[in-house]
């Protein structure tokens, strides 16, 4: 078979087990496929020659054993991990094989994948163009058809935008769904791990492979997230899909709110009941965010003092620099009030918000970001503008709830994605709608041209 | 914000370049987030953990461990395999 690599990690299962080709000889394609497309994307920090499993590419800011582990930092760069992540564990249970270690944002913090140390990703829709952050490399290997699946992490929307610009399926769950074991801490109330995949049954999979509880994460739910086609292939007639009118207002690009549009016909078409829902604490999100993250990062940033992982603290990257230096402000003697206390209030608002409108829906319908992917060094001298693209991902985060990214189409050779929101540990629904849309739609036949 | 004092804070070493487009680029940002000041949260929790739980803790059983005998627990021999 020529296009083993284009097959989603459902399709590799069935033909793996129809015996269409060996596990040695789908490793094989996957490593001459990013062979090929690595030098021109930059996609991988780490390699891996495999002979067996299916082929997955890791975000490195998970733990792998004897796997060099960077996080996109300079800080990092010669850490060699003794332990996995509780994620990288369930997964080798499940016979699935490191390919790689994915570039991102230094230790996840940014919004375009350009903020690692070892250069920025390139988007695969249009080389010159940012493929979103922070799990730039993840998003790209999948779109690229350079792994089955791929996992990354999501503290603000570092999951579902990168799916988004890169026309692939993303998935944020619940916060403490997922073990954070292994996970390298940079927002640890908000930090979530999560797939990201060619369809929306892989997600469902790989997050029934690494949900549930462990020891090593005392905030991590026992309930695990059990994946059941045929539940999620119910259809969604009769379900109450609420659109928000904050995430319509201003600042949303008038194409992609036209593709967007279109995508909520599809989803009323297909049975749904569109409803108008309120979460009016929105547009103050994006700040509160803004104190809360910078100010756990400070703190968890501590650690690397010099002592325990090398390296001097001047060889912190530009936005790790400025968000140490936004959150220790926050946190600093006759600020603390002002600042964190009122985020943390804030933080409270927005979750409600959520609360409320999930009495009346079942779903929240939107889009993951206000534009498509932008040039390469458009935005990296603006951080305000910069952190502005988070501004429909975020109150996910902060209010702990899951969120999926769907392909729903494309604005000039662009991917738009659509975002699915829901409540919290309530995953099924949200994957359930997002089969639905798929599988009425060809968006995931798409490819770019490499 | 006093940039220098924040950095001495923050065990952070910045140059002179650094501190200057800091500082302006912290203001801006600061600026946006003075907007919290609008909102009323005078009868508002703070939210700090949103998972819903707090300690989740494995059953309390007794695990596999060492034979105990006489006051002393027995082990596998340190320095060779007895």
């Amino acid at each position: 078979m020529s296009d083993l690599t284009s097959l989603t990690l459902v399709q590799t299962i069935k033909a793996l087990q129809d015996k269409q080709f060996s596990e040695e000889e789908l490793n094989k394609a996957y490593l001459d496929r990013i062979n090929s497309l690595d030098p021109k994307l930059n996609i991988f920090l780490e390699k891996k020659k495999n002979t067996r499993g299916i082929p997955a590419a890791i975000k490195d800011v998970i733990v792998t054993k004897n796997i060099k582990t960077t996080a996109g930092s300079k800080i990092l760069s010669n850490f060699i991990p003794p332990y996995n992540a509780t994620v990288v564990e369930k997964l080798l249970e499940q016979d699935i094989s490191i390919l790689g270690k994915t570039n991102c944002d230094e230790f996840a913090m940014g919004s375009s994948g350009e903020n690692s140390a070892f250069g920025p990703t390139k988007n695969p829709w249009d080389l010159t163009k940012v493929p979103g952050g922070t799990s730039s490399g993840s998003a790209v290997a999948v779109a690229s058809d350079s792994c089955v699946f791929a996992l990354g992490s999501d503290t603000g929307g570092s999951i579902r935008q990168p799916a988004s610009l890169c026309g692939v399926v993303g998935l944020k769950p619940s916060y403490s769904r997922v073990s954070r074991y292994g996970l390298i801490a940079a927002v640890s109330s908000f930090d979530t791990i999560g797939p990201i995949t060619k369809s929306v049954d892989d997600a469902a999979l790989v997050l029934d492979w690494i949900s549930g509880s462990d020891n090593f994460d005392s905030n991590c739910k026992n309930e695990k997230f059990t994946f059941r086609p045929r539940g999620l292939e119910a259809g969604i007639k009769g379900l109450k899909v609420g659109i928000p009118k904050e995430y319509f207002g201003e600042g949303l690009e008038a194409s992609v709110k036209k593709v967007i549009e279109d995508a909520i016909k599809k989803l009323e078409q297909l049975g749904a009941e569109i409803v108008e829902v309120s979460l009016p604490h929105s547009q103050y999100a994006l700040a509160a965010y803004y104190i809360l993250n910078p100010s756990e990062i400070s703190s968890n940033m501590g650690r690397y003092d010099g002592i325990r992982f090398g390296s001097d603290r001047q060889d912190f990257g530009e936005e790790v620099k400025r968000r140490i230096m936004l959150g220790t402000f926050a946190l600093s003697s006759g600020y603390y009030d002002d600042y964190f206390a009122k985020a943390a209030k804030v933080r409270t608002l927005v979750k409600q918000d959520f609360e409320k409108a999930f009495t009346s829906v079942d779903v929240i319908v939107g889009p993951v970001s206000p534009t498509t992917a932008w040039n390469l060094g458009e935005k990296i001298d603006d951080p305000l503008t910069m952190y502005l693209q988070d501004i429909y991902t975020i109150s996910a985060n902060l209010a702990g709830i899951p969120g999926l990214s769907v392909p729903c189409g494309f604005v000039d050779s662009l991917p738009v994605g659509l975002q699915i929101l829901g409540k919290q540990f309530d995953e099924e629904t949200i994957l359930k709608v997002g089969i639905a849309f798929e599988q009425a739609t060809d968006w995931k036949k798409e490819k770019p041209k490499l | 914000m006093n940039i220098k004092h924040v950095a001495k804070l923050a065990n952070l070493p910045l140059t002179h370049h650094e501190e200057e487009k800091y500082s302006e680029q912290l203001s801006k940002i600061l600026k946006y987030i003075e907007q919290l000041n609008q909102v009323d949260t005078s009868d508002v929790e703070p939210t700090f953990n949103v998972s819903g739980q707090e300690n989740v803790i494995s059953e309390d059983k007794i695990g596999e461990c060492l034979d105990w005998k006489e006051g002393f627990f027995k082990t596998k021999g340190v320095f060779n395999n007895e």
